[in-house]
């Protein structure tokens, strides 16, 4: 391919991303700048977003290094909505590992656990109003978790079972729960974005005071769905924060394939003229002030915003991958903005509002009552053991009516099962 | 079933997956302007494993990971054929193929025409597809018959590690974008649809004795892979072994006929055998409406018209989106075909 007709031009290179580490080499985390607390104070609200540029480059923190609250980010929360922070997170984390487990020992086809990124749900819902609308990833359960949905709801959604609402149609996890203010998951990536922002509008065309929230991972800012969610919540200043939780990894595939070496993701805001905050991931207050400041901000007309939430993924990206294939080992242990549940335990400690042996009994507790509802659900069955939904339900919500063509299809489908099982087989 | 020009020295036996990345090993040593891209595939070879061991030896420039950006993954693509490269893209399922579906039906199916010839477009996009896997529905979609309806763009669909080699070959020397699906559900065993009986590997089936060197198996030849006389079936991809197996079961002498490539359709061979047998039926795992299986119903009905005893039979998927719990009661599975046989036989 070389083209030596012009020896004296320089040779042009194809640039190709590849991560500071890969399997058997020491994780290394030493270019990571984390700044000071408060490097940045927090702006006013209504602040116009190109006197707001800088923040898309910095890093919001509001917990510093020995676990303290400070600076002008520090949403001052009382002792009980953070031990109620903490708890959320801590209940998240339990049902990610029952649930994992469970997908191990055969109950069902698939799970995706959020170790490590739990702030970015919890205390995100947190600094919602309980009526505001959330369009989630595939990585969100902890939305669920603290709005209250049931556990068991969501298990039997896992389990594909007879209790399951979605009615076991949908691949395990992909949620939804409009009483939650949360909208159906779909498998497609970042397809949620423009859907956000869509109802964000229709929220401010019928003169509504509710707002919209939307995740997605760094990856799925390569889509076109994301440029196309930024240009129209910019052009219609939609009451929406779009948020981007940078854990470091799409499958095997570190951030530096989705533009992480040239800048920020938060600094994609900036091109579109929208607010944009990049924020400690594993620092709960700072994802909960954050999300508070963008709430406000949306609320009062002052427009949409894009955070994103630098974090890390601590397991794989689900029950099918295997990170240890493509990443150094132990990374997550050298991850240099920690744990967010260790951190906000190591912060209510400092206040003297929690101690270890309450951390402890917490963690138990929880575990108790995960174990309890699971032995509900899978009251229900688990995938593939017999307890599945009715069979008829295959074609019911394709169409709102039942066309003739799928009458025919659910008639044949009948038969088909007769002939396995004899002629008084009914779909149920 | 294997008539194909080839001599058969050093054979492996190897599963699709291996035969996939021999044909593409093999293609980036013989051709420099072979380059392969899509999400994933790079360092960690794939979410299939379909690119193991690729980038290692052929280097990052040849075989890289992209954004997750399937509109980019195919549009950079065309701009690399524009440049006279022969890229090979990966979407890693099907199921994601949307968002470039506009790069890949405006762009790359029509730059020829359009350009009268100034430009082409030999890119091969490969994409596993189908279900049978538990997958729900965005990771079990059989989107086809979208790509046959499409002017400009050519599609295959293999069955066996043997066919799966030659066919990638081809379609990447070929000079016109080719959307090459792969049949997941038999990566790693030809599955019989008794989805309750033991699998089966590779190794115990011929079509897994696959040539280590170069060879190519021409697009838009079928492949009849059983002969016989009571009737005709078309089948390709998973539902080809599925067929096999349901015949072999039920004990009915028919031909059982691989297309192997949907466009540009072996009509020659499909006539001949229904002209033959004066009994069609076509089976597979898409949905039902405006399926791959209309088109051929359509043709044979033209063709062998005053031939065919029974009408075209379709065996297919239902017209829903592919559930999860329900999968098996969906899949075009052996009592699907058994019932819609004993139909097309009694008439």
């Amino acid at each position: 391919m070389a083209k030596p007709d012009k020896p004296n031009m320089p040779v042009l290179k194809l640039h190709i991303p590849e991560p500071a580490v890969r399997p058997g080499d020491e994780a290394d985390f030493s270019n990571i700048v984390v700044p000071d607390v408060d490097q940045i104070a927090r702006p006013d609200e209504a602040t116009k977003p190109e006197d707001l540029r800088e923040l898309a480059f910095g890093l919001v923190r509001v917990l510093d290094d020995d676990g303290k609250a400070t600076g002008s980010w520090n949403p001052g929360l009382t002792p009980d909505q953070l031990r109620e922070m903490l708890r959320h997170m801590m209940m998240l984390r339990a049902f990610d590992d029952r649930m994992f487990r469970a997908q191990r020992q055969g109950k069902t086809s698939f799970y995706m656990k959020s170790t490590g990124e739990e702030a970015t749900s919890v205390a995100t819902t947190m600094a919602l109003s309980r009526d505001d609308m959330c369009f989630p990833s595939y990585r969100q359960q902890g939305i669920l978790v603290t709005r209250g949905y049931p556990l068991v709801e969501m298990m039997n959604q896992i389990y594909s079972n007879r209790g399951d609402h979605l009615l076991g149609r949908q691949l395990p996890i992909m949620y939804s729960a409009p009483d939650y203010g949360f909208f159906s998951i779909s498998g497609n990536l970042t397809t949620q974005y423009p859907q956000a922002v869509g109802w964000a509008m229709a929220s401010a065309s019928k003169g509504d005071s509710r707002i919209a929230a939307v995740w997605c991972g760094e990856g799925s800012t390569a889509e076109g769905d994301f440029h196309s969610a930024m240009t129209f919540a910019a052009v219609y200043n939609a009451p929406v924060i779009m948020q981007v939780v940078n854990n470091q990894w799409a499958i095997s595939s570190f951030s530096g394939f989705a533009g992480g070496e040239r800048t920020t993701f938060a600094a994609r805001a900036v091109g579109y003229g929208v607010a944009g905050l990049r924020v400690d991931g594993n620092d709960p207050l700072a994802v909960y002030a954050a999300m508070r400041w963008a709430a406000d901000r949306a609320r009062t007309n002052n427009g949409p915003t894009l955070i994103e939430y630098f974090t890390y993924r601590a397991e794989g990206h689900s029950t099918s991958d295997d990170p240890e294939a493509y990443r150094a080992a132990e990374e997550y242990a050298k991850w240099p903005m920690g744990d967010p549940v260790e951190r906000l335990k190591a912060h209510l400690i400092g206040l003297g509002e929690w101690d270890d042996e309450r951390h402890i009994a917490q963690a138990e507790e929880l575990l108790a009552q995960v174990k309890a509802e699971q032995k509900k659900a899978e009251e229900k069955g688990v995938l593939g053991h017999g307890l599945h939904q009715p069979f008829e339900t295959m074609f019911t919500d394709v169409f709102e009516d039942l066309p003739w063509h799928l009458k025919e299809q659910s008639e044949q489908m009948v038969t088909e099962q007769r002939s396995k099982f004899g002629p008084d087989w009914e779909p149920k | 079933m294997m008539a194909d020009t080839q001599t058969k020295e050093a054979t492996k036996n190897m599963n699709m997956i291996e035969a996939i990345n021999s044909a593409l090993d093999i293609m980036l040593e013989r051709d420099q302007s072979t380059v392969i891209l899509g999400e994933d595939v790079g360092y960690f070879g794939g979410v299939f494993r379909a690119t193991a061991g690729l980038q290692e030896k052929h280097g990052k420039t040849r075989v890289f990971d992209t954004p997750i950006s399937e509109c980019g993954i195919i549009g950079v693509g065309v701009g690399m054929s524009a440049y006279g490269l022969r890229p090979v893209p990966e979407i890693q399922f099907a199921d994601y193929i949307y968002p470039g579906l506009d790069q890949l039906v405006s762009e790359a199916a029509r730059i020829r025409y359009r350009s009268a010839g100034d430009y082409i477009c030999p890119m091969t996009v490969r994409s596993p597809f189908g279900g049978g896997i538990f997958g729900g529905q965005t990771h079990s979609q059989s989107p086809e018959s979208m790509f046959t309806h499409i002017c400009g763009i050519k599609t295959v669909i293999p069955s066996t590690p043997y066919d799966a080699k030659g066919l990638l070959i081809a379609s990447i020397e070929d000079n016109d974008p080719v959307v090459f699906f792969e049949p997941k559900r038999i990566y790693n065993g030809p599955f019989s649809g008794y989805y309750d009986r033991p699998v089966e590997p590779w190794s115990k089936h011929d079509g897994s004795d696959v040539p280590e060197e170069y060879y190519r198996i021409d697009l838009g030849k079928a492949n009849v892979v059983r002969e016989g006389e009571a009737l005709t079936i078309l089948a390709y991809g998973t539902m080809v072994h599925v067929a096999k197996a349901v015949v072999a079961e039920v004990g009915i002498d028919a031909e059982i006929i691989d297309l192997r490539t949907l466009l540009p359709l072996d009509i020659d061979t499909i006539e001949e055998s229904v002209k033959k047998t004066g009994r069609c039926m076509v089976i597979h795992e898409a949905t039902r409406t405006s399926g791959f299986g209309a088109e051929i119903a359509a043709l044979v009905q033209e063709r062998c018209f005053y031939h065919l005893e029974a009408p075209v039979e379709r065996v297919t998927g239902f017209d829903t989106p592919y559930p999860h719990s329900l999968e098996w009661a969906y899949f075009p599975g052996p009592i699907r075909i058994g019932m819609a046989l004993k139909k097309i036989m009694e008439q």
